[in-house]
């Protein structure tokens, strides 16, 4: 199978959760990656900045009708929704929030069905809430890969749990394990071009 | 099955752009040229929630059932305002582009897609602290009328004049804000003295063109949900209706990059996208 994009979605305890995923991926991988973390509305880029700093991979903030290029990190802004084009680039919205989250991760998930179909890889983190359930199960009718972390390890397990329960996921794994298993599906990716 | 789930993918895609074609000849609205993710989510959402069982069903409703189209013309405009939303803006537009205005005997103010009144109404009280309202004009212009209707009012639920408060203070206010707001039952009417020198009116950014020479047009939160093409000939609006000097003020994460306009505006804050048109 030939993946094109990896979306994440992690609410509580995700900014730990997601450092530690985003730095075991490996310099020279391929998919560019879409991050929701669900984060106040008024706080700064402190954590694309961090997350950047620690990433062997470019990390950023998503910015409006970007374009979307291989082995990028983006992050969504705080109190914007994240969106991806079928064209493949990036769009935000202020539209009301979706269970109680601006970004939401159903949204981007969704979004992100329609543009990659069964060429794109969901992921669910740790959080106490249950977006993204919706947005997984969107990736697996569309035939993409569904994982979602062990809710034993996450720090809140309510979002992974809400996630299995709903989507059906291919994959419940460790944190570790995700960032093996992405980093081997990115090789398989590369060595078909 | 995979194949069978790309092509219906295809088939909403074509369907969807049919529908655009056919609400535009029938009703005028043209969202041929809005983000297609934005659009297809909207739709979709209507589809489900009207428990309609296919594109084709809910086409039919849209170009027969004009209420039904009334809601959904709610659903694509997005409709989420607050008062002094990002305070940074206001505080900057205070510090820094106001001043400049003062030195005007009398000035025009264009917001473009004011929505249900807030941001309007907020800009109107800061002219109004800065001693330069009463000689401002507004102008408040959306194409939905019912938003129209509310901002006309000025009457707003209650639930979140904390925030509000507190965005107005953040956003360099000099009073108490419950100075500005009469609260009854679950609502607050603001100021109704603010509403002098505003005139709402319907504009459609996509189809009408340039109605008044302004020194600035404030347009927050609009341009994210049109493709480029579309930003791109709103921006040239812009310019256009603007005095040689004047300013534009978007939305914190809406860009003037991707314009053929980008050379034609200095910019004056980059983080509250605040530009200025260069003098030619």
């Amino acid at each position: 199978m030939s993946y094109r994009a990896i979306v994440i979605g992690a609410s509580a305890g995700g900014f730990h959760a997601l450092s530690k995923l985003i730095t075991q991926l490996p310099e020279g991988f391929s998919l560019p990656v879409f991050v929701v973390q669900h984060i106040s509305p008024s706080s700064d880029n402190y954590m694309v900045k961090f997350l950047n700093k620690l990433s062997k991979l470019r990390v950023k903030e998503a910015d409006e009708k970007e374009k979307i290029k291989l082995g990028h990190i983006y992050i969504a802004p705080p109190n914007y929704h994240m969106l991806i084009e079928e064209n493949h680039t990036i769009s935000l919205s202020t539209e009301k929030k979706k269970n109680y989250s601006r970004p939401s991760i159903d949204i981007l998930f969704e979004t992100a069905a329609f543009a990659y179909g069964k060429s794109l890889i969901g992921v669910i983190l740790t959080g106490a809430n249950n977006d993204g359930a919706a947005g997984l199960q969107a990736i697996k009718i569309a035939g993409g890969y569904c994982i979602v972390q062990e809710p034993a390890e996450a720090e809140a397990e309510a979002m992974p749990t809400a996630a299995i329960e709903h989507a059906k996921p291919h994959k419940i794994l460790k944190l570790d394990e995700i960032a093996a298993l992405l980093v081997e599906l990115d090789n398989q990716v590369k060595q078909k071009k | 099955m995979i194949k069978d789930i790309e092509g219906k993918n295809q088939t909403i895609n074509i369907e969807i752009e049919l529908i655009l074609e056919a609400i535009f000849n029938k009703y005028g609205y043209d969202f041929r040229n809005y983000s297609k993710a934005h659009v297809k989510r909207r739709l979709l959402n209507r589809l489900t929630a009207s428990k309609l069982k296919s594109i084709s069903e809910l086409q039919h409703k849209i170009l027969h059932e004009s209420e039904f189209f009334e809601g959904l013309l709610r659903d694509l405009s997005i409709n989420v305002t607050e008062m002094f939303r990002d305070p940074g803006f206001y505080l900057t537009m205070r510090k820094e582009v106001i001043p400049i205005l003062k030195t005007y005997p009398f000035i025009k103010v264009w917001h473009a897609g004011c929505s249900t009144g807030e941001e309007v109404y907020s800009f109107a009280l800061i002219l109004k602290e800065e001693g330069l309202y009463d000689r401002t004009q507004i102008y408040a212009t959306d194409f939905n009328h019912n938003v129209l209707d509310i901002a006309k009012k000025g009457i707003y639920p209650i639930d979140r004049i904390k925030e509000f408060t507190f965005n107005y203070q953040a956003a360099g206010g000099t009073q108490s804000f419950s100075d500005y707001y009469i609260a009854n039952y679950n609502s607050v009417i603001y100021d109704q003295s603010l509403k002098k020198n505003i005139v709402f009116a319907e504009h459609n950014l996509v189809t009408d063109s340039v109605f008044a020479e302004v020194n600035l047009v404030i347009c927050r939160n609009v341009l994210i949900y049109f493709n480029k093409e579309l930003q791109n000939s709103v921006v040239n609006l812009f310019y256009e209706s603007l005095v040689n000097g004047g300013y534009l003020g978007l939305g914190s994460k809406e860009t003037i990059t991707f314009t053929t306009k980008v050379d034609k505006f200095e910019v004056v804050n980059g983080d509250e996208k605040i530009y200025k048109k260069k003098i030619i």
